[in-house]
């Protein structure tokens, strides 16, 4: 599934980034702030009141804001202690 | 004579590096730009352990050498010796953030493949205890091959260790050049500072994590504007009821002063020069000191705590809204302070369309050098009473036009978006530091370093532009025996009018008129053009000799009027610096033309329509 769709509180290892659909920039910064294939990341809190709120994110021991737009090229597998997901390759809904 | 070794401290944002700069140099900093692009250079000086003096530079916070910004970019250039005006520097000081290692040992590695003579400062060691980690800097040290200490820069703890270790590197006898080790990728760093990390830390014990449980209420998708919210409404009624006593002292002060030139003077022009023009006018600015600084040490205190990012989270929904990201708000926060540091702050939004925009909109935020102009006039026209809980009407009406300031530059921005700066939103993405007690010292040296800058203003532009309308304003005198004032027949006095001519339809009397072209220099100046101008018109008469600025200005404007003026003032660009500094970020003279222009208009129809809106509501 896509990072934006994790549950806040779980976390999950990155299985693939979309890193054509990032500027080189942003996908330099990514990788910097340790959002890379095989971290495990875990989605903390969403901005939501004044608009489509930005997306804060527990990667190691750093706290990260990111938008939507980013989450969505984030795609994320979660471990076999939760609940099954959608199968592989399924929309993101 | 050599210069003095110089040391760079260089490390990832948010490691603590300028806390560390500050407990070192403390007081003995030099603030400058390097030759050819605007990027501060912050140098202090320091001393080893054996009393050798050095040059230490704070380098801007980066996350790797591969460079996203100019400052990252200098950063860069220095540490590889290619920076112009700054030499190679003698040894490194790489802060890293001790409950971040595995992060910042990745940018750490990248230096140390440098081959310089270098120390690694494991800074903010109390909060990864905070955090349940126990480190071994001597395992880090003996894997690295490089001196490690551990720091709490905010608490000037570990300062002894890191200078005895620098001692050893920097002079005559220093181990030389360490031998350069073999180039890694990006990657082959990423897991080497993983296993370092893990290897360094002694012990992990899971441990309240303060920083989420407060995120928990700060991050709060309702709860969290609220704050946000109640926390800004609190700094600008802190501002008037804080700054009553020492804003008196002030005053105090200065009347005293007056009294004294007064008494040692005979009536006539020196007299007039000293109490009119530079007691009156230099005196009416330098007495909003005190709120400038209740103003700057909140924007301290949220930047130093790490709540300044959290607010910029809260904000991107919004800033998205209006095509502007969350990290436009950090700029346009500081710009409350003052635009010149805000609009040099946007160089950190890497999207140029961006950028600019928040640029463009930044000289709407309410600056500091604003406040004297607000607080003289609501002083003089809104009564001093409470509404409904205990809000103070003052306090809520300065309030009103903070937030005015910046409703107006949210619709500029969704403007400018879909026009001059059109291009496609960009992203948002920056990290969250931890949330950090900030120590007294940092916030008193940034408080000092603001009143400095404030008093400098003071005795340079606000004390010449003074003089110089006090001079306009004197000449020609009247001759005896007519009625009209001296205001009037002196030369300022007619170049108003003739100003008054396209300001009269929005409200404006001639005296404002004539303020506003002083105030062209600095905002400020405003009020001291108009303390100059009601003191020389006020000319020997006893009883209006004792009144005050906002006495006098109750007697001579309509409500309307004043209200109008404080409209004028939230568009307004009248600021050279602002107008100096847009043009060197810009690089030409095209958007500065453009923000004077769109300012001015909006400034113009503001005051129209407060003005006449006031009118029709009878007031």
């Amino acid at each position: 599934m896509r990072l934006d769709l994790l549950p806040p509180g779980r976390a999950a290892y990155i299985d693939r980034i979309e890193w054509d659909s990032l500027s080189l920039g942003e996908a330099q910064r990514l990788r910097e702030f340790g959002i890379d294939e095989g971290s495990t990341i875990e989605t903390l809190h969403r901005g939501g009141l004044l608009g489509r709120g930005a997306l804060a994110c527990q990667v190691g021991r750093m706290t990260i804001a990111m938008r939507r737009e980013h989450a969505l090229a984030i795609h994320v597998r979660t471990g076999p202690d939760t609940p099954p997901q959608p199968a592989p390759g399924a929309p993101a809904a | 004579m050599t210069a003095n070794p110089l040391v760079a401290l260089i490390g990832n944002p948010n490691a603590g590096k300028s806390a560390l700069f500050n407990a070192l140099t403390g007081a003995r900093q030099k603030l400058g730009n390097y030759p050819g692009v605007t990027v501060e250079r912050k140098s202090g000086r320091a001393a080893l352990a054996d009393g050798r003096p050095i040059e230490l530079v704070d380098l801007p916070g980066t996350y790797s050498l591969t460079p996203t910004s100019p400052d990252e970019q200098v950063t860069r250039d220095v540490v590889l010796g290619k920076q112009a005006g700054e030499r190679l520097p003698d040894a490194l000081i790489i802060v890293a953030d001790a409950s971040n290692l595995e992060n910042h040992l990745r940018f750490a590695l990248e230096v140390l493949d440098l081959g310089l003579p270098t120390i690694i400062a494991l800074n903010m060691v109390d909060l990864a205890a905070r955090d349940g980690l126990e480190l071994s800097p001597d395992a880090l040290s003996a894997a690295l091959g490089v001196p490690v200490v551990s720091t709490v820069a905010v608490r000037k703890r570990g300062l002894e260790h890191l200078l005895g270790a620098l001692t050893l590197l920097v002079g005559e006898g220093a181990v030389a050049l360490r031998p350069k080790p073999a180039p890694m990728s990006f990657t082959e760093r990423r897991d080497w500072a993983r296993k370092l990390a893990r290897a360094t830390i002694v012990s992990e014990t899971p441990s309240r994590r303060l920083t989420h449980a407060v995120d928990k209420v700060a991050l709060h998708p309702v709860i969290g504007p609220i704050l946000l919210f109640a926390l800004l409404f609190v700094m600008f009624q802190a501002v008037f009821s804080w700054s009553a006593a020492p804003t008196e002292l002030i005053e105090g002060w200065f009347s005293t002063l007056s009294d004294i030139a007064t008494g040692n003077t005979q009536p006539g022009y020196l007299r007039s020069f000293l109490v009119d023009g530079v007691i009156n006018g230099v005196g009416s600015v330098v007495v909003f000191l005190p709120q400038i600084l209740i103003l700057f040490f909140f924007i301290l205190m949220l930047e130093a705590t790490g709540y300044m990012t959290r607010a910029a989270f809260i904000m991107d929904g919004l800033m998205a809204r209006v095509g502007l990201s969350g990290r436009a708000f950090i700029p346009l926060l500081s710009s409350f302070a003052c635009a010149v540091p805000g609009i040099m702050a946007t160089r950190s939004i890497s999207d140029p369309k961006d950028r600019l925009t928040t640029i463009l909109i930044a000289p709407m935020m309410t600056c500091s050098a604003r406040l004297p102009v607000y607080a003289v006039i609501i002083g003089a026209f809104i009564p001093a009473r409470t509404v409904a809980g205990g809000i103070g009407l003052q306090g809520l009406v300065l309030f009103c036009l903070y937030v005015g300031g910046i409703v107006g530059a949210m619709l500029a921005a969704l403007v400018l978006r879909r026009t001059v700066a059109k291009g496609k939103s960009s992203g948002f993405l920056m990290e969250m530091p931890k949330y950090q007690w900030p120590s007294v010292t940092d916030i008193l040296l940034g408080l000092w370093q603001r009143a400095v800058i404030f008093l400098k203003r003071a005795g340079t532009i606000i004390f010449t532009s003074t003089i110089i309308l006090w001079t306009l304003l004197s000449f020609p005198k009247p001759p005896e025996g007519s009625t009209e004032s001296p205001v009037s027949y002196s030369a300022a006095g007619r170049i108003a009018s003739g100003l008054n001519v396209i300001m009269a339809p929005v409200g404006f009397n001639r005296d404002i008129s004539l303020a506003l072209i002083p105030a062209m220099a600095a905002r400020e100046v405003a009020v001291s053009a108009l303390a100059t101008t009601y003191s020389i018109d006020a000319g020997d008469d006893e009883g209006r000799v004792e009144q005050s600025l906002g006495e006098r200005l109750k007697g001579n404007w309509s409500l309307p009027t004043a209200l109008a003026f404080l409209a004028w003032f939230v568009f307004a660009p009248q600021c050279i610096s602002t107008i100096a500094v847009t043009r060197r970020e810009t690089n030409g003279w095209k958007w500065p033309g453009f923000m004077v222009g769109y300012l001015f208009a909006l400034a113009y129809i503001a005051a129209g329509v407060t003005y006449w809106t006031a009118v029709a509501a009878g007031l």
